[in-house]
């Protein structure tokens, strides 16, 4: 597609942004360190305190770092959802995907637990538990595109969507009854949400999985353009509507499934920050929206991770209860303001 | 009919249906470089199908069909969307497009993985954007289009792609006459000046009998084609509709509601 402008400003002033959030983020938290010792613990000096270089790099580092993947995932998640199903209000937590990771978590801690007594939570954990709710939500993601075949109606489409999400959460608190408190616990903090507690095995791994969704995505962006028009415009244009529909789809669920895995099911960004993108960069060209959306949600990860913080204090809130405190009414704001939200 | 090399489509004996249940047979007719023709005849007797068969949406069930001498079937999916362009019924999917960008998706056959311009592409753009008069809504979005200038748009597409057959299926409908009549100059003079085969499904017949230099109509059984003026002098027209109702005025080429 043909970019009428560049947007060459646009990205130097969201990578500035993102470098700021980033420096916000890693210098509050639970213990005060002034600013001006994080930046020199960052530039790689000795600290006046020794714990806090500990903290610096041993939680807030890897935190941040959790926080621009996490951010950055789901919202290329949900771009490619919402020109996958065509539709403005698709995003990994609408459609379900993010109940079907939870499932598949869900029948990884507790369920296992039940059969086998599984406790084995290692790295090889880590990668089962990623692999458990990357399928669960891989799985409700191919029912919800069967069901997208044979309805046009988008509206019905979202509705099934929650039901799906219904009837996971459904089969999740079936689980939730018959299992030991201790997995019941395990499970509910996973479901909070947390951006922390990432060891560098797991960060890896996830920069690993979003690494892999985006390079999948890349390859997609001239379907994915063409997929603008509409499926039959697709094909007429060259593009092997099956292919490239499974590489979109592989793609989403390796994201929001391995996002959900690590960090809990995190609402809203997939569905907002595209949205709030659009608002600045005015193109449906994936060429731009991809790089786009992955800094926007970096940048929202990081904000909402700070506030979840609350700065000088021990207490942390749940990440997924302060993204859908701010997503959420952005959502309405959109839908207020433009009369129609439109992708 | 005999096949000669000038033929962009050929269709001989062609069957076109879903699954076992067919809606037109014997269905034959060929197609030159720059000819304009339109399919015309009552709803449901197959002016979609037809145009879905062509394009490839669906599989035909019978006959064949040849798309500049090679068959239909044998086109890879990346040729044919460099020979075969559609004009859908369906409205784009995403409104939120401008006009220069989604003319510049159908550049999408030639551009390599990434989707990137060339200066032939950025040549292809201007000239469609040109030839529908699009110039000044370059930088309109979709939906602030009227139905008009969106089917304008449309068309300019498929032009862009450059392709030797372009299908459209109903393109005049929801517009007014003028806007109807706009449409069919500019898909005539797409033909006649850059030398593209255009078929086009229509309810205007009186319009396609002026403006077409073919006419397919489709009857449920011969099916005709040919030259509008030998349409009339056969009187192919006057068995289109029941006669109680409509009848075809062969000296002024249209419909006169029976008294």
């Amino acid at each position: 597609m043909l970019a009428s402008r560049t947007y060459r400003l646009s990205f130097v002033l969201l990578v500035l942004a993102l470098l700021c959030s980033l420096l916000l983020n890693i210098s509050s938290g639970s213990v005060s360190i002034p600013f001006s010792d994080v930046l020199s613990l960052l530039g790689g000096t000795t600290p006046e305190i020794a714990s806090w270089g500990y903290i610096v790099w041993e939680y807030r580092v890897p935190k941040a770092f959790t926080s621009i993947f996490v951010g950055a995932g789901l919202s290329l998640s949900g771009l490619l959802m919402q020109t996958l199903f065509r539709n403005p209000l698709a995003g990994p937590f609408v459609l379900g995907i993010s109940s079907g990771a939870s499932l598949g978590a869900a029948l990884l801690l507790m369920g296992t637990s039940l059969l086998a007594g599984y406790t084995a939570f290692g790295f090889l954990g880590d990668v089962t538990l990623a692999i458990a709710a990357s399928i669960g939500s891989f799985l409700v993601l191919l029912v919800v595109m069967v069901v997208a075949q044979r309805v046009k109606d988008t509206m019905a489409l979202l509705i099934i969507g929650l039901m799906f999400g219904s009837i996971t959460s459904a089969i999740v608190s079936v689980l939730a009854y018959f299992s030991s408190a201790e997995n019941l616990q395990r499970f509910i903090f996973w479901s909070f949400g947390s951006v922390g507690n990432l060891s560098i095995n797991q960060l890896l791994l996830l920069g690993g999985i979003v690494l892999l969704g985006v390079l999948l995505s890349i390859t997609s962006i001239k379907s994915l353009n063409a997929f603008l028009l509409g499926e039959h415009y697709a094909q007429s244009l060259g593009v092997s509507l099956k292919k490239s529909r499974l590489i979109i789809i592989i793609a989403t669920g390796v994201l929001a499934g391995g996002i959900t895995a690590f960090a809990g099911p995190i609402a809203f960004v997939g569905l907002a920050v595209p949205h709030l993108t659009r608002q600045i960069f005015d193109t449906m060209e994936h060429k731009v929206l991809i790089p786009a959306v992955m800094l926007y949600g970096a940048i929202l990860m990081l904000l909402c991770d700070t506030l979840a913080q609350l700065p000088n204090s021990a207490s942390v809130l749940p990440i997924n209860a302060i993204t859908s405190l701010v997503g959420a009414p952005v959502v309405i704001w959109l839908l207020v303001r433009k009369r129609k939200m439109m992708f | 009919m005999a096949k000669t090399e000038k033929n962009i489509l050929s269709i001989a004996n062609l069957s076109i249906g879903y699954g076992n249940k067919s809606v037109a047979n014997n269905i034959d007719f060929d197609l030159e470089a720059g000819m304009l023709c339109g399919v015309v005849g009552i709803n449901g007797i197959g002016k979609s199908t037809l145009l879905r068969t062509l394009g490839r949406f669906q599989p035909k069930l019978g006959g064949a069909i040849s798309l500049n001498g090679q068959s239909l079937e044998k086109y890879g999916s990346n040729a044919l969307s460099k020979v075969l362009s559609v004009v859908l019924t369906e409205q784009p999917a995403s409104k939120n497009l401008t006009v220069q960008e989604l003319i510049a998706l159908g550049r999408q056959p030639y551009t390599n993985w990434l989707g990137t311009l060339t200066q032939t592409d950025k040549q292809q753009i201007e000239a469609s954007l040109d030839a529908f008069l699009l110039n000044e809504l370059r930088n309109s979005k979709c939906h602030e289009l009227s139905d008009g200038q969106l089917q304008r748009v449309l068309v300019a597409r498929a032009m862009a792609q450059d392709t030797s057959l372009i299908l459209l299926d109903e393109p005049t409908t929801h517009l007014d006459l003028y806007h109807k009549v706009q449409i069919l100059k500019m898909l005539q003079r797409l033909a006649h000046e850059r030398q593209k085969t255009i078929l086009f499904t229509t309810h205007e017949i009186d319009l396609a009998i002026q403006l077409c230099d073919r006419i397919l109509i489709l009857d449920g059984k011969e099916h005709p084609f040919g030259d509008p003026c030998e349409l009339i002098e056969q009187k192919h027209f006057d068995r289109l509709f029941p006669s109680e109702m409509v009848q075809f005025d062969a000296k002024t080429g249209s419909f006169k509601v029976s008294k």
